[in-house]
């Protein structure tokens, strides 16, 4: 296999391990907080228990999410060189604001949300959570940007530099806010948050629906459900208005991309109609299996029945995209977020009507939704990445100039042989497979241990600030620490 | 401000980032390096790890800024050093990993032979880590085999030869003796003493490789002196680093063991400060043909992002450096464990 193929399979496949964390991280860190200000409003116990409860939860996560992190950043340089001389003046500052004003708050107060339950004030540890939720949100809005613009890029020139002889083009910023505020950037960072909340709703009301069919945890558990289902309800349905807001640009700024999600292969006079499910084929430029509605997708992208949306046979041949996966995968999100607005709708009408702990059947339904909400989330990203194939970099026009993109194929390290790409997959095969495991077994011990109920943890709280006051600060520590088969199961 | 203006700035601003880096996650590598031979029993180990606990991640944050910052202000550094480097650093990515998760994972477990697996984890981590970052800057040092058009030509083995690995020595003693110095304000009664007997020997070891590295340096790598030569006043770096490291096993001795953590802080700063002096003004110094080198002036972003750059950081340093102050205050103090502990 060539270096082009196996580069992208890596970055496709560490991204989207990675992926698997962050949007818990941001989801869960909203959870968190609510839960956490409602203890501080109340001063209950058992808002007190489920935060920890969660905190803990959360670290795991986050702790994942670091780990898996920093590679990205790394592969940039180590597997996309050339890609990353071409767009370092402008992507590069993203990444490193994102560094400065995300990475930095996170990490930081990430120390007192974990480790400082028993060190700081309510006030001060709510706080530190708030800024925790805010730097992982500080960190998506600056990848995403980043990601944005090379989407449908704006606020820059293309510069030739001299490099020994040869003239090299490279992107130049002109403008950095309209950098940053490029045409796709609010609706797709909006889409992407959105879909890390509905995550994080879902995932605690998972969790908690798992406790009452359990017939554990009771109290915990009906008092984060009754932040978590009516979020996750207004953020399914925040998600489809953002994801059509989203979609709906495509057709100015990635028209390619829409064909290609839709498998929309010709145009025509007449209206266009959206393909519900069916099996595309590029080759013949069919869609098997296909129902399709008429008039559906002239109506959405246009707000009219009746104008024809361009299709893929207005894209020169050699910049179309691959069309299965984009239309699969969106078609996928879009069924599942479907999906997931009804069952939140039902969850919540039975939680108001009182009789969500005893619709078994419906628990059971939550207890699953996660998966979904992660599938989608993933699929999204594989419609988003795959659908502006041939580009790592789209060509646009500035102010009626034309810029050059930049293809995916010319992105890569000169000095990098497929030998150590392959090299570097397996490793990372093999690490990733093994800290998937760990890491499913850690969340699950984690969950089947629970919070701690409302006594537990003010006796907790009792026993330490005796122990304070009698200054015993080292014994306390061998006494609450010392015995292994006791501690260590935050 | 003029362009080369911005330049240097942004090139001792790189610096700067490396030189945090260095110095706070150098003590969480140590303790890493330690973790094993000074840690006897379960509590113990709990107490190593949990001294930078709530700290390391915060400190790591300092190379992925580097790395942005990087990759922000010289894009073709960045490119070039990273793909010249891509095994190296697969490598040291899967320490990072490694060390982030035995960290997060070993205490979650009741299980002896569980505990045993991410000890392990932890020291083979943290102990590569460091060497690794040691090679990778012997290498940039003593300049790579890089052909025209920014593309390396050397292959894995040609960064690994007996410079390089000696950095890579020098790296990983400084840091086992500057994260000694932490864990001996971090701990007490018996462990805190074994901690204590370890830093004589410690020291030891690294002021041999230091002048072993110092001696190499003068004779492989003639044109790091250059640079001081041609600016005589920067002899007071190395003057002052001698004097710093010499002040180790003094403050040690006077009792003052903040003072000695304070001291190999600033061994650290002077070394990565040499070696930013000895670097410049390239980043990567060719072999083969020295208008091959990645530079200063050929690997800038443009002067419209340099300057917004240097915006974002005159907003952003003194926010980090304030919460990085608060936070290092909350967790003053004797490591103890409790219930959030790791």
């Amino acid at each position: 296999m060539d270096v082009e193929i196996l580069s992208r399979l890596q970055f496709a496949g560490t991204i989207m391990f990675h992926y698997l964390f962050p949007p818990l991280s941001i989801g869960l860190g909203l959870q968190l907080f609510l839960c956490e200000l409602a203890y501080f409003r109340t001063r209950n116990p058992a808002w007190e228990a489920a935060a920890r409860f969660w905190t803990r939860v959360f670290a795991v996560n986050f702790a994942m999410g670091v780990a898996t992190g920093i590679v990205m950043e790394f592969e940039f340089g180590t597997n996309w060189a050339a890609y990353s001389r071409f767009v370092g003046d402008v992507f590069g500052s993203a990444l490193a604001a994102e560094g400065i004003f995300a990475f930095f708050l996170e990490s930081g107060f990430l120390a007192v949300l974990v480790f400082g339950w028993d060190r700081v004030g309510p006030r001060m540890h709510l706080f530190s959570t708030l800024m925790v939720f805010l730097g992982s949100m500080f960190s998506a809005v600056w990848i995403v940007i980043a990601n944005s613009w090379q989407q449908t890029p704006a606020g820059y020139h293309i510069v030739w530099q001299d490099v020994q002889g040869e003239l090299i083009p490279r992107a130049e910023v002109t403008s950095f806010w309209g950098m940053v505020f490029n045409p796709s950037s609010v609706d797709r960072l909006t889409h992407t948050l959105i879909g890390a909340f509905v995550l994080g709703a879902f995932f605690v009301a998972s969790v908690c629906s798992y406790y009452l069919l359990k017939n554990k945890h009771q109290e915990v558990a009906k008092r984060c459900l009754s932040i978590a289902l009516p979020t996750a309800m207004a953020f399914t349905l925040l998600a489809a208005i953002t994801g059509h807001d989203s979609a709906k640009k495509l057709v100015e700024t990635q028209p390619a991309k829409l064909a290609a999600m839709e498998a929309h292969f010709h145009t025509s006079d007449e209206p266009t109609g959206l393909t519900l499910f069916g099996w595309p084929d590029a080759e013949s430029e069919t869609i098997h299996f296909g129902v399709t509605v008429p008039y559906l997708l002239s109506l959405m992208v246009y707000n009219d029945p009746t104008k024809p949306v361009p299709a893929m046979d207005q894209i020169p041949e050699d910049e179309r995209p691959p069309v299965w996966l984009p239309f699969q995968t969106f078609h996928l999100m879009v069924g599942l977020g479907t999906m997931m607005i009804g069952v939140a709708a039902l969850a919540c009408l039975f939680w108001y009507r009182g009789i969500y702990g005893q619709s078994r059947w419906l628990m059971w339904a939550i207890v699953f939704m996660p998966v979904a909400a992660m599938t989608a989330n993933q699929a999204g990203w594989i419609t988003a990445e795959v659908g502006r194939q041939p580009w790592i970099v789209y060509p646009s026009v500035q102010d009626g100039v034309e810029m050059m993109g930049l293809r995916t194929a010319d992105g890569l390290s000169e000095s990098v042989t497929a030998e150590q790409v392959l090299s570097s997959i397996i490793l990372f095969g093999i690490i990733y497979s093994m800290l998937f495991a760990v890491w499913v077994f850690v969340l699950n011990n984690k969950i089947q241990h629970g919070p701690e109920s409302a006594e537990e943890l003010t006796e907790y709280k009792r026993n330490l600030e005796s122990d304070s006051m009698s200054k015993n600060f080292a014994r306390s520590g061998k006494l609450l620490g010392g015995d292994m088969m006791d501690e260590g199961t935050r | 401000m003029s362009y080369d203006l911005l330049t240097f700035i942004w090139f001792v601003l790189l610096g700067a980032l490396l030189v945090g880096y260095a110095i706070l996650d150098g003590f969480d590598l140590g303790v890493g390096i330690l973790h094993p031979f000074i840690a006897k029993d379960d509590r113990e180990r709990r107490l190593v790890m949990n001294s930078i606990g709530p700290l390391w991640d915060g400190n790591e944050v300092w190379l992925v800024t580097f790395g942005g910052a990087l990759f922000a202000a010289f894009p073709v550094a960045y490119a070039t050093v990273f793909s010249s480097f891509y095994l190296a650093f697969f490598l040291l990515l899967t320490c990072l990993i490694g060390r982030a998760v035995s960290l997060e994972f070993r205490s979650k477990v009741h299980s002896a032979a569980w505990r045993k697996v991410w000890d392990i984890g932890f020291f083979l981590s943290s102990f590569t880590a460091a060497f690794l970052l040691g090679v990778a800057g012997g290498n940039i040092m003593s300049g790579m085999e890089l052909g025209p058009k920014y593309v390396y030509e050397g292959g894995l083995l040609s960064q690994v030869y007996w410079y390089p690995l000696l950095v890579g020595c020098l790296t990983v003693s400084l840091f086992a003796l500057h994260g000694a110095i932490y864990l001996y304000l971090k701990t007490e009664h018996e462990l805190q003493a074994r901690v204590r007997r370890a830093i004589s020997p410690l020291f030891y070891t690294f002021a041999l490789l230091y002048v072993f590295v110092s001696l190499a340096t003068w004779w492989h790598v003639p044109h790091a002196t250059e640079n001081i030569a041609s600016y005589p006043v920067l002899w007071i770096v190395p003057a002052l680093n001698a004097l710093a490291v010499l002040n180790i096993p003094r403050a040690m001795h006077l009792g003052k063991p903040g003072y000695a953590f304070f001291t190999s802080s600033m061994v650290i700063a002077a070394l990565a400060t040499l070696f930013s002096v000895a670097i410049y003004p390239n980043f990567m110094l060719s072999t083969i043909d020295l208008s091959y080198s990645v530079t200063l002036e050929n690997a800038r972003s443009s002067v419209g992002t340099l300057q917004t750059m240097l915006i974002i950081a005159v907003i952003g340093i003194p926010c980090v450096l304030s919460y990085t102050v608060i936070i290092y205050w909350i967790f003053r103090g004797k490591v103890t464990l409790d219930k959030n502990s790791y």
